[in-house]
């Protein structure tokens, strides 16, 4: 009880401190808006929020699962190969330094009017990074006795992979995912905000801005950080059924 | 006549064996030869960095001899097979499965005709012969550094290998911890006999456990020294302790010094 009722009084009291905030200083609603205003702004327009949500949600699970896919088997071909990892890492480390906010325009330019595509795409090239680094190092820092039990036995490449490699990379693996799942959220919205057309919750901020409904933009910062809430608590439950052995009992 | 008899399972025949670095060749064996004869068990012994753990993974099949020969059962080995068993001095258990999960894991490698059940008995009843009966469901986390060291000796003896590989399984055990697993292979040897050869530091160690003790010389490594143990059928810790045992020891002790000396010149 007592680990649901502590953030849920946390939640509270910072709320009532924005309120306050806002209150004391007498800001108008375009300076910023009060937790007061963003309900009524939620409930105004409440069904583009749950239709843009929607786009917004099923974006970034579909960029971070082709970033899984990407990530993980990169990160497979650096960890088994050292040739492959000094080829491929200064080449990702390159293009993971390049801010994504930089390359919207050029992937919206290229993908003109295609807006699932185009989020998709900046999703999937801001999250897979943490992914392949941690699943290389999780694979080319597995010790080396491991590998010899089952090698010694004759097993095949494959199944060293499948028994031992893949489940010892898993805790790493989904420690980045949780890195991941946010920074998708980021390449979302910074698609989605540059096309207002598109829509998604990133275009209804925009619409927010452009008619100068600030209580709106608000409400719709509080529905991103619910959405990264529930698919980070997601990622958190995969964790716990697929990799809850690395985790020590603290009695 | 052959100089290696029939029966020895473990023939080790002008194995030379170097290692390329960046810094040039290094030598680790040289024209190694040695045997163990079936269900026997040999200790080899010999300076730090001289070569021994290669010579495990030569015997394993991990390693190809540059020159020579190795032999298991009469058949000479090019790569890996399932008759061998291997501990080393981390017990490397994997921390997702329990440990029974553990001890079973070659029997999913290795072709058997076992099914689901008798694998889980054939676990269990090396668990308990090295008095792990009751731990069979904890993870290795949750077991002590010897405990986890007896789990790791039930996965080597599971697939009954013709030849047990010892490296060093006691070497980060405290003293108390690794005369209690000494008695533990010694019931293990009684129960289920294999032919086995131990790498280890612990001279003690080497004429408690083993019929015979191999002295390697310094690197590259060949045989300098060997002798056999005498045994009593029941093998006691005050065994250490007679006169016999500490002229042994300090037999032992000498040439180790030799070996080290040698390794020393060589560099």
């Amino acid at each position: 009880m007592r680990h649901i009722l502590v953030p849920l009084y946390a939640i509270i009291i910072f709320l009532i401190l924005w309120e306050l905030l806002v209150w004391i200083n007498e800001w108008p609603n375009y300076k910023m808006a009060s937790p007061s205003d963003i309900w009524p702004a939620f409930w105004k327009f409440k069904v583009l929020f749950f239709q843009y949500g929607w786009d917004t949600l099923w974006r970034t699970v579909v960029g971070l699962f082709i970033a899984v896919l990407c990530g993980v088997f990169l990160g497979m071909i650096m960890g088994f190969s050292k040739v492959l990892r000094e080829a491929i890492y200064p080449l990702l480390v390159g293009f993971n330094a390049i801010p994504k906010a930089t390359v919207v325009p050029i992937i919206a330019l290229m993908f003109v009017g295609q807006h699932d595509l185009n989020t998709i795409l900046i999703a999937f090239m801001i999250s897979f990074f943490p992914i392949a680094v941690s699943v290389s190092i999780g694979l080319s820092t597995l010790e080396p006795e491991y590998r010899d039990i089952l090698r010694s036995l004759g097993a095949s490449k494959s199944l060293i992979f499948w028994k031992i490699a893949l489940p010892k990379t898993l805790p790493e693996f989904f420690g980045a995912l949780k890195v991941a799942v946010t920074l998708a959220f980021i390449g979302t919205n910074l698609m989605e905000i540059v096309s207002p057309h598109g829509r998604g919750l990133g275009a209804l901020f925009d619409s927010g801005k452009t008619n100068s409904d600030y209580p709106l933009m608000f409400a719709v910062l509080i529905a991103l950080a619910l959405l990264g809430i529930g698919l980070y608590y997601v990622v958190v439950v995969l964790e716990k059924i697929f990799a809850g052995w690395a985790e020590r009992s603290s009695d | 006549m052959s100089l290696y008899k029939k029966k020895d399972t473990i023939i080790i025949k002008h194995v030379t064996h170097t290692y390329k670095t960046e810094t040039g060749l290094l030598p680790v064996i040289k024209n190694l030869n040695m045997s163990v004869p079936e269900n026997g068990f040999t200790a080899v012994v010999g300076p730090s960095g001289c070569g021994k753990s290669t010579l495990t993974k030569l015997i394993s099949g991990l390693l190809q001899p540059d020159e020579g020969e190795v032999y298991l059962g009469g058949e000479k080995i090019t790569t890996p097979r399932p008759t061998v068993g291997m501990a080393f001095q981390n017990p490397v258990l994997l921390e997702w499965r329990t440990i029974i999960k553990n001890v079973m894991l070659p029997l999913e490698i290795v072709p058997n005709k076992l099914n689901s059940l008798e694998k889980e008995q054939r676990a269990k009843q090396l668990l308990s012969l090295v008095g792990l009966e009751g731990f069979e469901e904890k993870k290795p986390s949750e077991l002590s550094g010897g405990m986890r060291q007896r789990a790791s000796l039930c996965r080597a003896l599971v697939h009954k290998p013709e030849v047990l590989i010892l490296d060093e399984p006691f070497g980060a055990l405290d003293a108390f911890t690794r005369e209690d697993l000494w008695q533990v292979m010694h019931n293990l040897r009684k129960e289920e006999p294999f032919t086995g050869i131990l790498i280890t530091h612990d001279l003690r160690e080497s004429i408690f456990l083993a019929d015979e003790v191999v002295v390697l010389s310094g690197r590259p490594a060949s045989k300098q020294f060997f002798v056999k143990v005498p045994k009593s059928k029941i093998p006691k810790l005050e065994s250490l302790y007679t006169s016999k045992s500490i002229d042994l020891l300090k037999s032992l002790r000498k040439q180790i010094e030799i070996a080290q000396n040698q390794q020393e010149q060589n560099k």
